[in-house]
């Protein structure tokens, strides 16, 4: 069939202008439903009480308590090793067969399933170091997971700072780690954080390997060895065993508004770091 | 941009190394400071038991405060093997004890009647203990077969290892398995949630956890009650144990003797549970 | 001078071994999954592991073929979705949208790779599922299900992957094939395609990997019956819901299966990154 190239490129355009469409409505859809049914639910008392009745009432301060414990130290122990693994790879070798396998690990690490995740913290963390199920299995699990956007988005960062840079620290006297501590990181600072954030957003809405790891216990976790309940992991929960639709839908509204925030903020930083060294 | 003297390097270089440090330290100190005693009695096990489990645990940290009692999920199997290990104080497990576990020491803290249930639209209301079986063993599909409408049934069960199931399939089953096509859920919760909206399903969940949404089905003519469950009339009555590696002591004692009092017995009553003397086989 | 060599040294060191945890990781994750789960593959046989039809646990039955047939048919189905509509933005966004249009629809698109995958599930529990049982007919929970809501989580993936590759061929390709006369899509459909081919390639097996590796999404609209579907309104299960599912409750054996249902779905999702990894390296070469 011979169309006239002009006309099958209109009929394609147009095809491809509606998938799009499809596809940004579809999240449309989900932000709208989600926030519409979610925000009358949101208000002060929903935000700083606890669960009562194993979630039926009461709020979710628990579950936000637990997911910023549990998230903040993911990062913790993520970020050195992965701006460390980062710098290495950028400033203190060559690509050669070492830098190959590093970089391999990274990827294949980040692979891995989640629930492969959750598997393994189960069995290392809660069993063999008999940590229980706990926040400190589960920050340990979540760095895991995180380490790998960490290590490739720092080494962008790092990448993308102008060697001019590193040429004038060297040029005025100062040693390798200097330059790198004083000169390179502070500039790359911006895309590290990004690449923080964006470990943040995934440690948020990360279930199944959470589950697994820090369990589900209600109350507010006292020390690093208590169980503690995710807002995705109370979520997930409510809305499956139908203990509460209008607090599923609150909890879903509080994690979908932190999702919007990080990617407004990465892309913030994001835009103005590179408009810096374009 | 200065360039420091000798001296700051030094300092520089190890100040990143005494960051990481800190961090590793951090981690390892908190390690040492908690013994288990400050992490409050652990209760691991049944999903069935669970709700249950946790609201008692709020009544007796509310009466003794102080006390800690967290509660975990993780399912009967998962309970039983945490208490032999000892990474929780108590399992709980809505099944009985198998032959292999025998030597763990089990207390009764409540009983729990085990409802089939179907949509309220459902016209059906009552059927025989064998028709449940051959609709749960996948050889009745439809709904036509015991006198409903002409639709297929979907049949929604728990998963391997749940005490919930494993009461099921030793009480109604037998030894008929429970057919591949049914489908799967991890809790009573989700099975009640799917029957409450597929008007052509049929499912299994704690009694106590039967609510408005769904019906329950009278067995051979029997109604899923309390009262049918003191007078032994509904057989499908399963215990909720607590489970112990040895006679319970101290903290362990605490709370089940709690659980066993008067006010316990009452908080699980009002759930919708049956207390622990009564409906004995 | 030799105390700044040293420590230079000491630096260098500290930051190799640093560099290595990745890969640690990975390899401990490797030993504790193979040592947990290769004793039951052993014992029952691969191929009775791999082939057998029934999977019934507490009766010492293990057979994982209507998890692996599952995730298969749930994975194909996600594709069904994501490329087409995954590829078909790529090339609208590269190739026939303004600079500022891009600019304002990818950071859209990366939201929705943000979007928790319980989220999803959820969504597709309310809605999808009472959809599909009441204009299709079954129970709703059903491959059908899966797939829909795969497919639109994996679209990220495959669209920025893609996205990368066409930006990344050098421009004298469309202006050769403009000055010649071509239309942009004949552009796009006769050079520009074949030539980011093994980039999008690599971003459909990417996407492949995610849609494997779902789990919480898929639990919640799959329905989990352990039998091969017959039909996509037919419920499903797939690896990784066979392993959440049980892993609370099993001990012992059953424990053991589950990790071994780990084995198989690691070497799965092993081999497609390296695929993915060859392919898109060919593509720099």
């Amino acid at each position: 069939m011979h169309l006239d190239p002009r006309a099958e490129q209109k009929i394609v355009q147009t095809i491809l202008w509606l998938f799009t469409l499809m596809t940004i409505s579809v999240l449309f859809f989900i932000i709208v439903f989600i926030l519409k049914n979610g925000l009358p639910v949101l208000n002060i008392p929903f935000l700083t009480a606890n669960p009562q009745d194993m979630g039926k009432s009461g709020g979710i301060f628990s579950t936000i308590v637990g997911t910023l414990a549990l998230t903040i130290l993911a990062i913790l122990i993520a970020t050195p090793f992965g701006v460390g693994t980062a710098i290495y790879l950028t400033e203190y070798t060559r690509e050669n067969r070492v830098t190959r396998v590093i970089r391999f690990g990274s990827e294949c690490l980040a692979g891995i399933p989640s629930i492969i995740f959750g598997l393994f913290g189960f069995i290392l963390f809660v069993n063999k170091l008999k940590f229980g199920w706990s926040i400190l299995s589960g920050s340990l699990t979540l760095a895991f997971m995180i380490l790998p956007t960490i290590i490739r988005t720092s080494e962008e960062a790092i990448k993308a700072v102008p060697r001019s840079f590193s040429d004038v620290s060297y040029s005025l006297g100062s040693t390798k780690w200097q330059m790198v501590t004083r000169v390179v990181l502070p500039s790359a600072i911006p895309g590290i954080v990004t690449g923080i954030i964006l470990g943040v957003g995934r440690s948020i809405g990360e279930t199944a390997a959470v589950i697994f790891t820090a369990g589900s216990a209600l109350r507010i976790p006292t020390s690093l060895f208590s169980s503690s309940r995710t807002m995705a992991v109370h979520f997930f929960i409510l809305a499956r065993e139908g203990i509460s639709m209008p607090n599923a839908f609150g909890t879903a509204a509080v994690l979908v508004i932190a999702i919007l925030i990080i990617n407004i903020v990465t892309y913030r930083i994001m835009h103005r770091f590179i408009r810096k060294y374009r | 941009m200065k360039i420091a003297k000798e001296g700051k390097v030094q300092i520089r270089s190890k100040s990143k190394f005494l960051t990481l440090i800190f961090y590793i330290s951090l981690v390892i100190l908190s390690s040492c400071s908690r013994s288990a005693s400050q992490r409050g009695l652990i209760v691991a096990g049944s999903t069935s038991v669970q709700p249950f489990a946790d609201r008692w645990a709020e009544v007796y940290m509310q009466k003794y405060p102080g006390r800690i009692v967290n509660v975990q999920g993780g399912g009967s199997s998962a309970g039983i093997q945490a208490a032999k290990l000892g990474s929780a104080q108590i399992g709980s497990c809505s099944r009985e004890l198998r032959e292999d576990e025998e030597d763990l020491y089990e207390t009764v803290v409540a009983r729990d009647g085990l409802a089939v249930i179907v949509h309220p639209s459902n016209e059906i209301s009552d059927l025989s203990l064998e028709q449940v079986r051959e609709i749960f063993a996948g050889k009745i599909r439809n709904w036509k077969g015991v006198s409903g409408k002409d639709k297929t049934i979907t049949v929604v069960s728990r998963e391997e290892g749940s005490g919930t199931r494993g009461s099921f399939q030793e009480m109604v089953m037998g030894k008929v398995r429970i057919f591949k096509s049914a489908i799967v859920q991890d809790s009573n919760g989700t099975v009640r949630e799917i029957v409450a909206n597929d008007p052509n399903s049929i499912g299994y969940i704690s009694l106590g956890l039967v609510d408005k949404r769904v019906k329950a089905l009278k067995l051979d003519g029997v109604l899923a009650s309390e009262e049918n469950i003191f007078n032994h009339h509904y057989k499908l009555v399963r215990p909720f144990l607590f489970v112990t590696n040895g006679p319970a002591k101290g903290e362990v004692k605490n709370f089940i003797d709690f659980v066993l009092s008067q006010e316990g017995q009452e908080i699980a009553r009002k759930a919708g549970l049956i207390p622990a003397g009564e409906g004995e086989r | 001078m030799k105390n700044l060599q040293r420590n230079e040294k000491l630096v260098q060191i500290s930051l190799l071994a640093v560099a290595f945890s990745a890969v640690s990781i990975l390899a401990i994750i490797t030993v504790f999954i193979f040592e947990e789960g290769s004793p039951i593959l052993f014992k029952h046989g691969i191929k009775n592991f791999l082939l057998g039809l029934n999977w019934y646990p507490t009766e010492q039955s293990f057979g994982l073929l209507p998890m692996i047939i599952g995730s298969l048919f749930v994975t194909l189905g996600a594709l069904v979705i994501g490329v087409p509509f995954g590829l078909g933005c790529a090339i609208f966004l590269t190739e026939f949208s303004s600079r500022r249009l891009r600019q304002i629809i990818k950071p859209i698109i990366e939201l929705l790779a943000g979007i928790p995958s319980v989220v999803y599930g959820f969504m597709g529990v309310i809605i999808l599922v009472p959809f599909i049982r009441k204009t299709l007919g079954g129970p709703g929970l059903s491959v059908l299900a899966a797939s829909f809501v795969l497919g639109i989580m994996i679209l990220p993936t495959i669209i920025s992957i893609s996205i990368d590759s066409l930006q990344a061929l050098p421009p004298s390709y469309r202006e050769g094939s403009i000055a010649l006369g071509a239309t942009r899509w004949q552009t796009t459909k006769m050079v520009l395609l074949p030539a980011a081919r093994s980039g999008i390639i690599a971003s459909i097996i990417l996407g492949m990997g995610r849609a494997i590796g779902e789990t919480m999404a898929v639990i919640m609209i799959a329905g989990n019956a352990a039998s091969i579907p017959r039909s996509i309104l037919d419920p499903v299960r797939t690896l990784t819901s066979n392993i959440a599912l049980e892993m609370g409750y099993a001990s012992g054996e059953h424990r053991q299966a589950l990790f071994a249902t780990g084995i198989i779905l690691f070497i799965i999702i092993m081999i497609l990154n390296w695929i993915a990894n060859i392919t898109s390296a060919r593509r720099k070469a």
